[in-house]
């Protein structure tokens, strides 16, 4: 077996030096009837790295990639270009094949780029301090929920109607198991909710995402304002991270916590994971964050280093005190994300974001000039809500059977809801060409 | 006049204060380069990307776009290549040589893994494409779900959670779920979890509103069975166990540790971070498990990646499966679909834990690593890890003192007895072994053993290299032991690209970002140089 360096005579040998007869003896305290008298049954045995290969092909085989397809699917995740360099860099070994930096004087690499990592988001987010990554989006902006009960002592969240049906269903999940309450708002597909009037003296946070599920660009000054004056905290969550290159940062709206999924920058799609979540606060609630923190310090010569800090915020130190029970991050995620992001720099990620929204205007008026269909976005940045003249998941599946992947129908991710059945997602980024845009616009009228 | 290439700021003091005892003009030491922040190099004007000109169009932006600079350092693409790699090389790796990191499963990691996980139509996929584009996705995740039922003999598995945690969670919500439909969730409020456990299992389980209650261990390292008989009760959820224990060991008594705890109502979860120690040879089915979360990054061998990403993927038992978190992939004839929110299923699913369908990308790696092994390979994988802690406790045992007696399975504990009276610690040890080349082994964990060091080879290191690493450690204990080198001890690491670091200093006042006043100041030698 190709992974496995020890030969049959290494094998005799250690078990001499050990003074063990056979493997088996080394296993002698599992109990004997649930020792396996040969390998597993019914599992097939190693396999050629050929056949793997192949194997994996003929998975590859049966689905639709969206490089071969016109595509205008986002709803939490987005199509973009990801520079080589990106992947080149975090397959680089020493990166990839490192863990948790718990010895600072040889992971000095890992240390030095997330404490890159969280100046980035501490920029785009325009927050004062961010921690080293979280798995993703949808589990960070529960961790925020959490850490917003702990900051305030209490424990009612407030859901916006606007927030990825994903990320509700998940803060929901956790509130029913640990026992606090989470009231969600009901769907707002117009973008028209007004929270303000909800925020009262039990509320430990108001949960909003800009742009909204359906693709709305808000301003949530006023919110954060009756958060404040209501002693709740505001968490904005943004699952379109590139939208922050255009659009005014959560941090000047009065945000407390920012949650961003990271995905659309160095990150794949990867059919849903893994992606990496962005997670921002302000200074004074530090201490309450979830996930591992870089610190900058000095070494024993004085030199600047970095290193794993204000741990014991974490499990492994104050075991069920903690703030989280969260052990891993997004490492590698994280370090595409920086990666990606710094070889965009200011005028490229700024450039990135003009360019999807340019290209979303233009998908946008097309669409809305299909008869029967209607735009509900006055505001948008890289992905709107239409509402066809008929249910949405039948009309996105007669494009899938056209090979064209146009849309989520909202449906999908709200199923309990009527209203929302003839409304379609649509999302458009800079990779959008007419070579797509054509052929979902001619698809459309054809099965409207 | 220039002192100095370094621009390391803030903490060091200047440019002065880092350099003054720099044998080079640069600071560097051959391969191992000085490398400013990415915030310290950026000319504005420069990009690393060549986008088109955006066409002009009227925003649609609610009249929120953003004003102002955001900070972001402009870098060229040579400039960013060599940054990241000066900085990988400031790291250690698996793919270096040994690393020992007990309980984190270091082994070797495939590329043919990284290769089948970038191929179109399965890297670039996107989670909420129609099911009908995804057929060939859900059924490499049911090949990969069918392998981890089977190699655990436990008859259902929740895939979506994302890392070891992340499933700790969602198998005592599935616990809590089963209690609730049981009528007993408000009165079994205890979890029991061994004193060795990972900080993870008390951390979950305080998260859902239990009370921990802590279980001593044995002169032996395992449970004290009649410890935990007397604290079983109708008061007790769950017990959280790792096995192979935090010390490495098997708990032997497993058997009559599920039948008690099921014989007072209670579930046992299974913390399965050391599944590599018996993947193939061992069943947690067959030893009464009812969950039991599968770390596919130490295990199955995806990459750690610097801190994750993970993936933690959770078997239950018949007891626990109808509660298993959205989603739910589901054959229907010759179709696969994915069942989601609010979807019926068979079962009460407890609700959702991440969105979208799991850690895709970690799926495809894990399957890659065991379609290779295949059951023959993870046997012999399983055999050759435990076989390789037990040789370099063997070879260790004179100079060294192992924790506890007898053969040890993944994993050799060692205490700081050998260390008695030197005035060198378990981290003086470690800092040392760093200078030797090695990545030092996990330090003072597990807690019930002092100053405690855990040793876990994995399967991928060949004989010659365990021996030369055998080798270095019996010289450092020895020199340790002679009693004359407390001093070389506590200022090592001497030869790595820092010397140890003031972790004091950093949490006393943190500083977790740069900020622009730790720009270089006008007159930065840089410039001078370039001048």
């Amino acid at each position: 077996m190709r992974y496995l360096p020890l030969t049959p005579i290494d094998r005799r040998d250690m078990l001499a030096v050990i003074g063990a007869k056979s493997v088996d003896e080394l296993f002698k305290d599992v109990p004997a009837d649930a020792r396996l008298p040969s390998k597993v049954a019914g599992l097939p045995d190693h396999l050629g790295e050929l056949e793997v290969e192949r194997a994996f092909q003929n998975y590859a085989a049966k689905n639709v990639s969206p490089s071969t397809a016109p595509f205008f699917i986002g709803a939490g995740a987005y199509r973009h270009h990801v520079p080589s360099t990106v992947d080149y860099m975090i397959q680089r070994g020493e990166f990839l094949t490192s863990y948790t930096p718990y010895q600072p004087e040889i992971t000095q690499g890992t240390l030095q780029y997330l404490f890159e990592f969280q100046t980035q988001v501490s920029l785009l987010t325009g927050m004062e301090v961010a921690n080293a990554s979280m798995y993703d989006g949808s589990t960070g902006a529960s961790e925020a929920v959490l850490m917003a009960n702990r900051i305030t002592r209490r424990t009612k969240a407030l859901i916006s109607g606007g927030l990825h049906p994903h990320y509700r269903n998940i803060i929901e999940t956790t509130a029913h198991w640990q026992g606090y309450s989470a009231v969600a708002a009901k769907t707002d597909a117009e973008g028209l909710e007004d929270l303000i009037a909800k925020v009262d003296k039990e509320t430990s946070c108001v949960v909003v995402q800009n742009p909204s599920f359906f693709g709305h660009v808000r301003d949530f000054t006023k919110l954060a304002a009756a958060c404040h004056e209501a002693g709740a905290l505001l968490i904005v969550v943004v699952t379109e991270v590139v939208s922050l290159g255009l659009i005014m940062p959560p941090g000047e709206m009065g945000a407390d916590i920012v949650v961003c999924e990271g995905q659309s920058i160095g990150n794949g799609l990867g059919f849903g994971g893994p992606y990496v979540g962005l997670f921002a606060t302000r200074d004074k609630y530090v201490r309450q964050m979830p996930g591992r923190l870089v610190g900058e310090t000095v070494d024993a010569d004085g030199k600047r280093g970095f290193v794993l800090t204000l741990s014991t915020r974490e499990q492994h130190i104050r075991r069920e005190k903690a703030t989280s029970n969260i052990c891993t991050n997004a490492g590698l995620c994280a370090l595409a994300f920086t990666v990606h992001l710094t070889l965009l720099g200011e005028a490229g990620f700024r450039r990135l974001a003009e360019l999807n929204h340019a290209k979303a205007s233009e998908l946008a008026d097309r669409v809305a000039a299909l008869p029967g269909v209607k735009l509900l976005n006055e505001s948008f940045f890289n992905e709107f809500t239409v509402r066809l003249p008929k249910p949405a998941a039948p009309v996105v599946q007669a494009l899938a059977d056209k090979r064209i992947l146009g849309g989520v129908p909202v449906s999908r991710l709200i199923p309990d809801d009527p209203s929302v059945e003839n409304l379609l997602l649509l999302a458009a980024t800079e990779t959008a060409t007419e070579a797509g845009m054509g052929p979902l616009i001619a698809g459309l009228k054809e099965v409207l | 006049m220039v002192q100095s290439l370094d621009r390391s700021q803030g903490r060091a003091g200047g440019i002065a204060a880092a350099a003054s005892d720099s044998p080079t003009f640069t600071g560097n030491r051959a391969l191992q380069i000085e490398e400013p922040l990415i915030f310290e190099m950026g000319q504005p004007g420069r990009c690393g990307v060549d986008l088109p000109e955006p066409p002009k169009v009227k925003d649609r932006l609610n009249g929120l776009k953003r004003t102002g600079e955001i900070g972001l350092p402009g870098l060229s693409e040579p400039q960013v290549v060599q940054h990241y790699t000066r900085l990988s090389q400031k790291n250690y790796a698996i793919d270096m040589g040994v690393y020992p990191l007990g309980s984190c499963t270091m082994k070797h990691n495939p590329r043919i893994n990284e290769k089948v996980a970038r191929l179109p139509g399965i890297g670039d996929l996107h989670p909420l494409q129609p099911v009908s584009t995804v057929q060939g996705a859900l059924e490499l995740i049911d090949r990969l779900a069918h392998w981890l039922k089977t190699l655990t003999g436990m008859p259902a598995v929740a895939m979506s959670p994302a890392a070891g945690a992340h499933g700790e969670m969602c198998g005592m919500m599935a616990i809590a779920a089963a209690l609730e439909a049981r009528g007993e969730r408000s009165k079994r409020r205890v979890v029991l979890a061994p004193e060795s456990a990972h900080g993870t299992n008390p951390a979950t389980a305080a998260a859902l509103g239990f009370t921990v209650k802590p279980i001593p261990a044995n002169e032996r390292g395992r449970v004290d069975l009649a410890s935990l008989k007397a604290a079983l009760g109708s008061d007790v959820a769950a017990i959280m166990l790792t096995n192979p224990n935090t010390c490495g060991l098997f708990e032997s008594e497993i058997v009559e540790i599920s039948r008690a705890v099921h014989e007072a109502g209670a579930f046992f979860y299974c913390d399965g971070a050391n599944f590599n120690a018996i993947v193939g040879r061992v069943r947690p089915g067959d030893l009464g498990v009812d969950c039991m979360h599968i770390n596919l990054h130490k295990t199955f061998s995806t990459p750690h990646g610097g801190g994750g990403p993970g993936a933690g993927p959770v078997v239950l038992s018949a007891a626990l499966a109808p509660y298993a978190p959205y989603p739910w992939i589901v054959k229907d004839g010759e179709k696969w679909r994915v069942a989601e929110d609010g979807a019926a299923v068979d079962g009460k699913p407890l609700g959702r834990l991440k969105a979208f369908h799991g850690q895709m990308g970690m799926f495809t790696r894990a399957l890659s690593y065991i379609m290779s092994h295949g059951a023959d390979g993870l046997k012999q994988a399983a055999e050759d890890a435990v076989l390789s802690a037990n040789y370099v406790m063997a070879a260790l045992k004179d100079v060294m003192t192992p924790a506890f007696e007898g053969p040890c399975m993944h994993e050799a504990l060692f205490d700081d007895g050998f260390l008695k009276d030197t005035g060198v610690s378990t981290l003086d040890f470690a800092k040392a072994m760093i200078d030797e080349g090695y990545h030092p082994m996990t330090m003072y964990f597990p807690l019930v053993v002092h100053g405690a060091m855990l040793i876990e080879p994995t399967e991928s290191q060949a004989k010659e290299d365990l021996d030369v690493f055998i080798a270095a450690l019996r010289s450092l204990a020895e020199r340790a032991k002679s009693g004359t080198a407390a001093e070389e001890f506590k200022a090592a690491p001497r030869f790595a690209p820092r010397r140890r670091l003031d972790e004091t200093l950093a949490a006393r006042k943190p500083v977790l970002r740069w900020r622009p006043s730790n720009n270089p100041p006008e007159g930065d030698p840089l410039k001078q140089a370039a001048d």
